[in-house]
């Protein structure tokens, strides 16, 4: 296989001097993309369901949808373990601090989905009781819209995230 | 016992009874309602040996402001009973009803969380749904729906009429 077909290890060089490189047993890449591509190839999500949107990203992650295609289906029960946080749902003022304690337990680097209208904006929920947008909390990397959105839309607003950290520097 | 025979023998001692499809409502005085329970619950042709729920209701404006409601059962005799009080605006404290139904003890910190009336004599009146540090009393006709702070840190979120994006 030319080396330019491998995914992430694009060398920016042309493709006769990578050929070379390669018959001689040698993959040249920069650190930041070998780097963003693991980060992007096994992404463990901690379990945040919080409504109905839940639901869905349970589906997303059974067997007819299969998120472990992208290896990730393996839902974290300890945020410790965790580097991505699907907000499936929406956030009571009263879990609001516990949203936010979770996300502080992650280790570096993590990143945030917002799933579902009620998490990103507050949604039906325009009342005292909820949090309107959880991105007054936490920091966002990607609103996925729906109420609740289906799973091929959460896959899609995870591959989106994927490109993200893929390109993202590793430091 | 159907409706107006509850109705009629609770007349006998409160005489503010209504009957309205099928269900007895009595009203009483605020000083009266720790008797008028134990009454109803050890009368023997009533039997109402369970409190079911607590809650209140609230008018703006009306006198009484707040109406508690207390909704008893008859787990023997298959019937029930309403009971309710009215409070002022200006005055909204009841005395708790835990020592004869220890179940309004939870039910007597909801009504109190979410409309601020006051059951004195309850043994542990704090919040119970609302984060401890809430300020109001959200299901009072007078608040605002929306327009509340983010509980962390501090965010203001305005009304969804009032949002500029």
């Amino acid at each position: 296989m030319p080396v330019e077909r491998l995914e992430g290890f694009q060398t920016g060089r042309t493709p006769g001097e990578g050929e070379e490189e390669f018959k001689r047993g040698l993959l040249l890449t920069t650190l930041d993309r070998a780097v963003g591509w693991a980060r992007k190839q096994s992404m463990w999500p901690v379990t945040f369901g919080l409504a109905c949107c839940a639901i869905e990203m349970m589906a997303t992650g059974a067997g007819d949808y299969d998120l472990s295609r992208w290896g990730m289906e393996l839902f974290r029960a300890s945020p410790r373990q965790a580097d991505l946080m699907i907000v499936a749902g929406r956030v009571s003022q009263k879990m609001a601090p516990v949203l936010r304690t979770v996300y502080d337990q992650m280790p570096e680097p993590k990143w945030v989905i917002s799933m579902g209208v009620c998490a990103s904006a507050g949604g039906m929920f325009t009342n005292y009781a909820v949090v309107q947008g959880v991105d007054t909390i936490v920091p966002v990397d990607i609103y996925v819209p729906g109420c609740p959105p289906k799973p091929e839309m959460l896959m899609y607003g995870i591959l989106r995230l994927h490109e993200k950290v893929r390109k993202e520097p590793a430091t | 016992m159907n409706a107006a025979g509850i109705a009629d023998r609770v007349r006998m001692s409160y005489p503010e009874v209504v009957v309205s499809r099928d269900e007895a409502s009595v009203s009483v005085g605020r000083d009266d309602l720790l008797a008028a329970l134990g009454s109803f619950r050890d009368d023997p042709a009533l039997r109402l040996d369970f409190l079911s729920s607590v809650t209140a209701t609230d008018r703006p404006g009306g006198d009484p402001r707040f109406w508690v409601v207390y909704e008893l059962s008859s787990s023997e005799l298959h019937h029930r009973l309403r009971v309710k009080v009215g409070l002022s605006e200006e005055d909204p404290r009841i005395p708790s009803v835990t020592a004869l139904f220890p179940t309004a003890d939870w039910h007597e910190r909801e009504t109190y969380d979410f409309f601020g009336v006051v059951f004195e004599g309850h043994p542990d009146l704090r919040r119970i749904l609302l984060p401890d540090d809430w300020e109001g009393w959200p299901l009072r006709k007078t608040e605002e729906l929306g327009g509340v702070n983010t509980r962390y840190h501090g965010a203001f979120i305005p009304p969804v009429d009032r949002r500029t994006s």
